[in-house]
């Protein structure tokens, strides 16, 4: 008799189960889609399906199904023709209102996608698309943090009356800039400048130094304020690229961050590089002016000559203001912007640092009731042939997003009110976008057609499905029963695999495939090495059950020291790989553990369950 | 149906002066091709523009390849691809304002005046960083995996000589796949370089698998002079080691038929790489322990004393 503990059943049924539910969702395969998001971000909600049911039926545009999904609708095409149609014309129809995306929704019953349970997802090389790698220059991240630190300790000497020479951002080895040196006249109270130096700015240890004969002071940045600054760096970039993409209207559009200091964008379906790489690049920044008070905006637009002091910007209808030179708060001291709603409606609530907060508090002091407004300057670099040689230019865009009256006296923290709900949000996103100074730049791109990815997909699959036919023949002539037993193990070890990369929302990439098919092997190796070890413990004159229990114990450390080997290949390959080999990284990885549990603990059920009850077995199928 | 229905008994380590020779021979001439070859790399690592195109019969090369050189594509290379109608044309990266569809649309120019019916597909473009970073993360990573392995041996089997005999047969396999890639000129892509990972991977499966027999093989007879002990440990693993690469291959070959030219290079490493891992784990792990001095002392180091105290 051969016995194998209840529990063990139940712990194959149910992860069998479970796997099989979560796997469920990659069969049904996609249509093509169309997503429809409102412009103002706001969620869509169920009254807006009758119009745009009524206008596609109007046009003659077949599809073949909308719903609401989320907080978009998604209506459903029979094919990617239609699919283009339809985009065209809800675009030209509802350009004001809606955002549309062209996307993929998952044919899988309404029940799945209630529970959450999404296929996984294509990698740009199986289906086509844009990829790009940005850099983000952490180091003049460094540079405009010294830089904004050297303003402030000028400002703290002054008002401590203490002369200086001058305050300088300085390598303190090799050529990156990570110090401030302040130079003092000779004789200077080095102590006293010390002691202001250190009060305005607490995390810059200053220490004394001597440059050419005279006193100086210098503070080095240390390792943590350095990796913070960077850290914010990248994920104020992280974000204001996701919104930037957001705003392009693609479906599942990923940003991701990358190693230390670097940005990926995927963007599926996408292949004007050109375009979306001047939109995603742009480098923005936000001023606050106040209103100038003199002179006529109107007639400096017309005839020219601001008067001293100001300067002429337009609103973003067209309007002409006049504002004063004088810069109180730029991005740079924001560190929050943020739409909410409180009784007086739609507000945008923002934050400056309590430096900017001083000089926003002297600014208001002085003018409440004058109009104070937010200027968004954008830069980006344009290329063009002048003559036949490549010109390049740094383009500035300025406008005034918000001009708005000062109520009363405010420090760091205030609120933009007389808003409508989208504006305020949209203001809000402005705002953070034009917080964004540190720049980047692309450093990789990619462009993979979308044609030759269906294709890589469709004789991929195939080849897969026939190699796989193959192995399940071989191994039953083979193994026989056993070897049936082997190809319900093989199948199972792919369901739970295709489970656990659906559960993680992994993207699979054509390496990714390379992973399944790795796996397939290693879980074939596991099944060989136990019944060959049955055949041996049967040729050396074992009975069958004994042989069988013999097998699986003998094969055990052999299975477990292969097995551990390969999955410190794949960690490894998982903790230092680039993307792509983290793509097979994972799914070797993942392989690993689920073709050791369906070889050992599912197999073995599965032979107790046909030869464990027999009383008198005299030979094994195998 | 079995490939060894008695127990083999082949004289592995005897011969093995002859397995060395093959292997450092092999080794050899692919460490000279690479030098000398090189490797035909794709874009993935080079940066460049891929199109695919279609033709409605056969497409001359020599006449697209002549007709983009005079549109003014310095050194354009083009390749029959899948089949005799179709072409891939790989030109160099692009410039600043250039974008795939652009290019496509300048390229579906020059083509429609070889034949008007010319079916131009949007085409890959690869920009050219990406590619030695791969490398150097690759190597990184070998290095790191390499080391790691060889701890994990040397702790589970209580020896470095195996792990330095592990470590020597997986090094061997992708040196060989990389040789054959480039004496072939075989157009190596990044799908290639998943494959190579896939090899290191086989290769250690058997390598271990073998090792864990050897360490049974001690245990059972300490007696045994160590040559006989490895024979016997890789004779009676051998239909294992056989039957799980003819398994594997199965899937391979069928990728390499039927998956068509993207899956091309990964296939084509990864099968050399599973007959290369095979024959390095058969022939050259076991081989270098052994010439190492390996005994079952080493994996047994405790039983020194009782072995002692048993004898009369």
């Amino acid at each position: 008799m051969l016995e194998y503990p209840r529990w063990k059943y139940i712990l194959v049924v149910v992860v069998l189960v479970v796997a099989f539910i979560l796997a469920l969702p990659n069969v049904f395969g996609d249509d093509p889609a169309l997503q429809i998001e409102r412009k103002d971000k706001e969620p869509m909600t169920a009254t807006a399906l009758p119009g745009i049911k009524q206008f596609l039926g109007d046009q003659h545009l077949g599809y073949t199904s909308i719903y609401l999904d989320g907080n978009t609708i998604m209506v459903r095409f029979a094919n990617s023709a239609d699919q283009f149609k339809a985009r065209d014309a809800v675009n030209a129809k509802y350009a004001d209102q809606y955002i549309t995306a062209l996307s993929f929704a998952s044919r899988a019953p309404t029940a799945l996608r209630v529970l959450g349970l999404r296929p996984m997802r294509l990698g740009l090389d199986l289906r086509g698309g844009l990829y790009l790698l940005y850099q983000v220059d952490t180091q003049s991240a460094i540079s405009q943090l010294l830089d904004s630190y050297a303003q402030d300790l000028r400002r703290a000497l002054t008002q401590a009356n203490i002369q200086y020479g001058d305050v300088t951002p300085v390598a303190s080895s090799g050529t990156a800039v990570d110090s401030l040196r302040l130079t003092l006249p000779a004789g200077a109270n080095v102590a006293a400048a010390q002691r202001v130096a250190e009060k305005a700015l607490p995390d810059l240890p200053f220490s004394q130094v001597n440059v050419g004969g005279a006193p100086a002071l210098q503070g080095t940045l240390t390792a943590k304020a350095i990796h913070d600054r960077q850290d914010y760096a990248i994920e104020q970039n992280l974000v204001t690229l996701r919104n930037r993409v957001n705003a392009l209207g693609v479906a599942e559009p990923a940003v991701t961050r990358q190693g230390v200091d670097r940005i990926n964008v995927q963007l599926p379906g996408v292949t004007n590089s050109a375009e979306v790489k001047d939109l995603l690049g742009k480098v923005a920044t936000l001023e606050f002016r106040l209103n100038a008070t003199s002179g006529d905006p109107y007639e400096v637009a017309q005839h020219g000559n601001a008067p001293v002091g100001t300067k002429l910007y337009y609103t973003r209808t067209g309007q002409p203001l006049l504002l004063k030179r004088e810069i109180i708060a730029t991005g740079d001291d924001l560190t929050s912007a943020q739409a909410a709603t409180d009784q007086d409606g739609p507000i945008v609530n923002i934050k400056l640092d309590s430096r900017a907060g001083d000089r926003m508090l002297a600014a208001t002091q002085a003018n409440i009731g004058r109009p104070m407004a937010v200027v968004y300057i954008e830069k980006h670099r344009e290329t063009s042939e002048v003559d036949g040689k490549k010109v390049t230019r740094d383009v500035t865009d300025e406008k005034v997003i918000n001009d708005a009256t000062i109520q009363g006296v405010f420090g760091n923290a205030f609120r933009i009110m007389g808003l409508t709900s989208g504006e305020a949000r949209d203001l809000a996103l402005e705002i953070r976008s034009g917080s964004l100074s540190t720049p980047i730049y692309p450093v990789d791109e990619r462009t993979v057609g979308p044609s030759l990815g269906q294709k890589n997909i469709d004789r991929g699959v195939a080849a897969l499905e026939i190699g796989m036919g193959a192995v399940f023949l071989f191994m039953f002539i083979y193994y026989k029963v056993f070897g049936l037993v082997a190809d319900a193990v093989l199948l199972a070890n792919v369901v739970v695999l295709t489970a656990l990369l659906s559960l993680m929302g992994s993207v699979l990439s054509l390496p990714g495939i390379a992973g399944i098919i790795l796996t397939v092997g290693i879980a074939v190796d596991s099944n060989v090495l136990i019944y060959e070890r049955i055949r041996e413990e049967l040729r050396n004159g074992v009975s069958p059950q004994a042989a069988i229990r013999a097998g699986f114990e003998k094969a055990f450390s052999a299975i477990l020291d292969s097995n551990v080997t390969t999955a410190i290949a794949g960690i490894v390959l998982w903790a230092l790989g680039t993307e792509a080999i983290r793509g097979f990284a994972v799914v070797l990885t993942l392989g690993i553990a689920t073709s050791m549990f369906t070889s050992l603990m599912g197999s073995r059920a599965l032979i107790t369950i046909i030869y464990g009850g027999r009383r008198k077995l005299t030979r094994l199928a195998i | 149906m079995e490939f060894f229905h008695k127990p083999t008994n082949f004289p592995f380590m005897a011969t093995r002066k002859v397995w060395y020779g093959l292997s450092i021979i092999m080794i050899i001439v692919a460490v000279a091709s690479l030098a000398t070859r090189h490797l035909n790399l794709a874009i993935d690592f080079t940066g460049g523009v891929n199109i695919p195109a279609t033709f409605p019969s056969a497409a001359n090369v020599e006449v697209v390849r002549a007709a983009l050189s005079k549109a003014g594509y310095p050194d354009p290379q083009v390749q029959s691809f899948g089949s005799s109608r179709d072409v891939a044309i790989r030109l160099p990266p692009l410039g600043d304002k250039q974008d795939a569809q652009s290019i496509r649309a300048q390229v579906t120019k020059v083509l429609q005046g070889v034949d008007p019916q010319v079916q131009v597909q949007a085409p890959d473009v690869v920009g050219p960083q990406v590619g030695g970073e791969l490398w150097r993360s690759a190597e990184w990573a070998l290095f790191f995996t390499l080391l790691f392995i060889s701890v994990y041996i040397a702790l589970r089997f209580h020896t470095w000589r195996l792990s330095l005999g592990a470590i020597l047969a997986v090094m061997h396999d992708p040196i060989l796949v990389l040789g054959i890639f480039s004496v072939l000129q075989t157009q190596f892509d990044l799908p290639s370089v998943a494959a190579i990972l896939a090899v290191i991977g086989y290769s250690l499966n058997d390598t271990v698998v073998v090792f864990d027999r050897i360490r049974e093989r001690f245990h059972a007879n300490r007696r045994l002079p160590s040559a006989q002990v490895l024979d016997q440990s890789i004779n009676q693993t051998l239909s294992r080691t056989i039957m799980t690469k003819v398994v594997t291959a199965i899937v391979v070959v069928a990728l390499l038929f039927i998956g068509g030219p993207a899956l091309r290079g990964f296939s084509e490493a990864l099968l050399i790489g599973i007959l290369a891992g095979t024959y390095s784990s058969i022939y050259i792990s076991s081989a270098i322990a052994l010439d190492c001095g390996l005994t079952s002392e080493h994996l047994f180091p405790t039983m020194k004393k009782t072995a002692a105290d048993a004898m009369p």
